[in-house]
């Protein structure tokens, strides 16, 4: 049973990921006063995608094709050190978000290859910018899982996350509460959302994700959308975790209570999307400047704790 | 050791012959690569022999130089750094006897080889050598090789710059070293390491600083760094592999041993070569996003690499100094196994690049592109290099800087000052990680991506099979130590040991074995997903023949190349966020018509220590020593009178 647990958190994130886009959606087309496209639009569309013929540039090489499905991989392995409502991963062990950080720069490492390999001007903006504001958000991210292992004592996740208790909400409010805003900023630009990129742009020279996955087609598109959903997956359970930290015991409660929250983070994405206009793109960086120094203020609250 | 001293004597001898047969280039290049490789098959037995077994072999001579005795020492730390050099340089010569093939007839081949052979026999020495003289010996002829090599192509006025700036560099980190030497000089008898005297107080301070400034002008970390991205593209691209793969190393060993004489180490020598480490990390991986040339982006990337062995070794100090010996072993392990980690995606990426160079005739970014479709080989092996070099899993770069961090979060979690050490750290090996991933995707994507940028270039060749062989031993290498991360911490271990003593060694093996087998199958994971992802994509297609069009450019109708994002506007958001320390220069032009005219732009990247600080200091020096042109005259019975009268003063001083 310990051994299943795991195995049954992992397949219930991989399944569970394409549900964030949609609750986002609902959430904007409710803002916007419309009814909106269906909660499980994206299941549709991967299903669609799969089965249609891919489009390659003449200019694209191997990378192309490989970029796709190499990032999703990487996407997928980083699920595999995740934890699921503060309980261990499959994978657990000291250090293992030093992994998933790297695990998430092998995916963009992939994509903006792929990005690179047609040869277009407009991929290559996208890809030039991933990589500047990755420079930004990698330190902040790295930094909050620092503090965060500062605060638990521990060097897992699994730990960290594990001995997050009320209790530590009680006396670190300060520290808990700058963690999870530097984390949101990050997900915002991780998963270029606004303020940092908008999804809803196509064809313009503002575009960062988007853009770079331009000429995608097919099956692969199905590869970056699902590995895009992953993502947001990825932070928002992160997220779910650090201002969730009640434990109940009991394995159901505690399941279903995280993927409340992690469903009110996706909301939460939705609701600035919503109410927030997209910053200029010289201003991002200050934007994830800010989260570094929410972080860098947590972990020297926690250091003087 | 017999078998490490028969394979300098085999590469001395190859030297010999290459250069008595230099009139048959052809000959000579046999002489030199056979003997390459044959030295290097018994030097890499003879270490692996006592990394595996631990015991340290020693032999002594007498000699009759002053001061100076034949004692050579392999003890598991001299074997960890003689693995990556005879390894590289054996691979090196393989990949030189296809890359030099171009310049024959035009170039000296002969003495090409037999200095790439000295050089390979100094390295040896110098890993060896268990006495000062002994150890400068091979220390200047390394300097003195590697000099030639540098100035292989020796007609460009650039080559000829980079060899008298590497002799200026070389020669001032040997005058510290010698002066190093004195102060650990015991009274009498031979300066054998064994014999060196304990130093304290301002004495060894004094030490440590001349070490790290001597050193560290091998190592090329920043500020002594001025030389390196010169030198290092300058010389034919085999032995730009040996020398950022390896010959940067002695530097980073020089460095160890002379630590391991001046135990114990106060805090503020941690703290030193911490800030110093960070620095370098920083400062190369942002250098290095500002160039324009492939070579010279892999030089500012040695850099980073160098700053990031040196944050470990700085880490490991300041935790030592508080007594957290569990952690400062996890980052000298960590550092050491950096060192070989970083020869072997270093030396994958040189030889890349020269293949570039072979291929299309040029390593210019800016006139590249495209190359994938010319090169598909040379496009995956320095795909697979740069991902290495950017620490991805499941490539070996990625677990010599995971046990660092696991060192930093050791101290993170502890109390004291060593925790800020840890977040500094970390934090600098993060940055410095996001930065060189923006450098190695830019120089990747624009040499090998996209459409050709200039005709030339598309109309470049694959290299050769002597060239490509050795490229996919290494990349093979560099997923092998990935995958086998675990396998190679103990030797990692016992080399920390044999410098630093048992707790600062042994600890690490037993405290990272566990995360470092989970980095393994997390690793073993991601392939295996990916095959999953591949042939559920396979199973997708059906056999349905993808369609082929030209890249959608936005309704553009006719793109053409130029229209590509280009190196450096790809780097241009970062490099103008950090202008403050790039100070790159640019021109850029003025748009003042309705209908402008042709317009031009260019940017240039400086190398901005060597304008700004080594330049005045050099000229204020120059002011200083007119000063003194008084004493000379031209005249010969003159220069003779100082010499005697130098001669009487030494004599006199000795009576």
């Amino acid at each position: 049973m310990e051994i299943v647990k795991p195995l049954a958190q992992y397949l219930a994130a991989l399944a569970l990921a394409p549900l964030l886009p949609g609750v986002i959606n609902r959430v904007k087309a409710f803002f916007a006063g419309r009814r909106g496209q269906p909660v499980l639009q994206l299941y549709y569309d991967l299903y669609k995608l799969s089965r249609k013929t891919p489009v390659y540039s003449r200019t694209a090489t191997w990378v192309f094709r490989a970029g796709p499905a190499a990032s999703l991989a990487a996407l997928l392995a980083a699920l595999l050190v995740l934890p699921f409502a503060g309980r261990s991963a499959p994978f657990s062990f000291d250090g293992d978000f030093v992994l998933l950080i790297y695990l998430l720069g092998l995916a963009r490492f992939a994509t903006v290859l792929a990005a690179l390999d047609t040869g277009s001007a407009f991929e290559g903006m996208g890809a030039s910018r991933e990589m500047q504001f990755a420079v930004f958000a990698e330190p902040a991210f790295f930094l909050g899982l620092t503090a965060l292992a500062r605060a638990g004592g521990h060097a897992s996740l699994a730990g960290m996350f594990g001995a997050l208790t009320p209790g530590i909400w009680r006396v670190a409010a300060p520290v808990l509460a700058l963690l999870t805003a530097s984390f949101f900023i990050v997900l915002l630009a991780e998963n270029s959302r606004v303020p940092a990129d908008d999804p809803n742009t196509h064809l313009e020279l503002t575009m960062i994700h988007e853009v770079m996955v331009l000429d995608h087609s097919g099956p692969d598109l199905a590869c970056i959308l699902y590995g895009a959903a992953l993502k947001l997956w990825l932070f928002a359970s992160l997220i779910a975790c650090v201002v969730l930290p009640r434990r109940t015991g009991s394995w159901a409660t505690d399941s279903a209570l995280f993927l409340l929250a992690v469903l009110g983070t996706a909301a939460a994405v939705g609701v600035v999307e919503s109410v927030m206009a997209r910053l200029r793109l010289l201003k991002v960086p200050y934007m994830l400047i800010t989260a570094f120094a929410f972080s860098a203020l947590a972990l020297i609250f926690q250091m003087s704790r | 050791m017999p078998l490490v001293l028969s394979s300098i004597l085999i590469l001395l001898a190859g030297a010999a012959l290459a250069l008595l047969l230099r009139a048959h280039p052809s000959r000579a290049q046999a002489a030199g690569v056979w003997s390459a490789a044959a030295a290097s098959a018994a030097g890499l037995f003879a270490a692996a022999r006592v990394l595996l077994t631990g015991r340290p072999e020693a032999f002594s001579a007498a000699w009759n130089v002053p001061l100076g005795s034949l004692t050579f020492s392999l003890d598991p730390l001299a074997a960890f750094f003689l693995v990556p050099v005879f390894l590289l340089s054996g691979l090196a010569a393989v990949y030189g006897a296809g890359y030099l093939k171009a310049y024959a007839g035009r170039k000296p081949l002969g003495l090409a080889w037999a200095a790439f052979n000295l050089l390979t026999a100094s390295m040896a020495v110098v890993f060896t050598a268990a006495n000062a003289v002994l150890f400068m010996t091979g220390w200047e002829l390394m300097a003195a090789s590697s000099f030639l090599l540098v100035l292989f192509e020796h007609e460009k006025p650039q080559a000829r710059r980079a060899g008298f700036i590497y002799l200026a560099a070389g020669g001032a980190g040997a005058l510290m070293l010698l002066a190093f030497f004195s102060l650990l000089a015991p009274a009498s008898g031979p300066l054998d390491f064994a014999s060196f005297r304990g130093l304290s107080g301002g004495a060894a301070a004094a030490a440590f600083l001349l070490a790290l400034t001597g050193f560290g002008l091998k190592a090329g970390f920043i500020p002594l760094h001025v030389w390196l991205p010169e030198a290092h593209p300058a010389a034919p691209s085999h032995v730009s592999a040996v020398m950022s793969g390896v010959m940067i190393k002695t530097g980073v060993y020089g460095l160890v041993r002379a630590l391991s004489f001046l135990k114990p180490w106060p805090e503020w020598w941690g703290w030193t070569v911490l800030a110093l480490g960070a620095a370098s990390c920083l400062g190369g991986a942002l250098f290095a996003l500002a160039q324009h040339e492939l070579k010279r982006v892999l030089a500012y990337s040695s850099i980073e690499n160098v700053g990031i062995i040196l944050l470990a070794l700085g880490l490991g100090m300041t935790g030592s100094a508080h007594g957290a010996d569990a952690l400062a072993a996890l980052a000298f392990a960590g550092a050491l196994l950096h060192v070989l980690n970083h020869s072997l995606f270093k030396g994958l990426l040189f030889m890349g690049a020269g293949s570039v160079l072979h291929g299309a005739g040029t390593a210019e970014l800016e006139a590249l592109g495209g190359l994938a479709k010319r090169m598909p080989s040379t496009a995956l092996l320095f795909l697979a290099g740069s991902a290495a070099a950017c620490a991805l899993p499941p490539f070996n770069g990625f677990a010599g800087e995971f046990l660092i961090y696991l060192g930093s979060f050791r101290s993170v979690t502890a109390t004291g000052p060593a925790a800020l050490a840890g977040v500094l750290a970390g934090l600098a090996l993060a940055s410095a990680g996001a930065l060189a991933a923006a450098a190695f995707v830019r120089a990747g994507g624009t040499a090998f991506l996209g459409e050709p940028r200039a005709a030339r270039t598309a109309a470049a060749h694959e290299a050769g099979a002597a060239m490509l062989a050795p490229m996919y031993v290494l990349a093979a290498l560099c997923l092998a130590a990935g995958l086998a991360a675990p396998l190679l911490l103990g030797p990692a271990a016992a080399a920390a040991a044999a410098a630093f003593g048992a707790p600062l060694g042994a600890a690490a093996a037993l405290d990272a074995s566990g995360p470092l087998l989970w980095v393994s199958g997390s690793g073993l994971a991601l392939l295996a997903l990916a095959a999953a992802v591949a042939a559920a994509r396979r199973y997708c297609l059906g056999g349905r023949k993808p369609a082929e069009a030209g890249t959608w450019d936005c309704g553009y109708a006719a793109p053409s190349p130029r229209m590509q994002y280009g190196a450096s506007s790809f780097s241009q958001p970062l490099t103008d966020f950090f202008q403050p320390l790039l100070r790159k220069l640019g021109q850029y032009p003025v748009i003042s018509e309705y209908f402008p005219a042709r317009a031009s732009f260019s940017t240039e990247a400086q190398a901005v220590f060597y304008n700004s600080f080594y330049m005045p200091a050099a000229a204020r020096i120059r002011d200083l020593a007119y000063r003194f042109s008084w004493l000379q005259h031209g005249r010969l019975q003159i220069y003779i009178l100082y010499i005697v009268v130098t001669l009487m003063g030494l004599l006199l001083w000795k009576l």
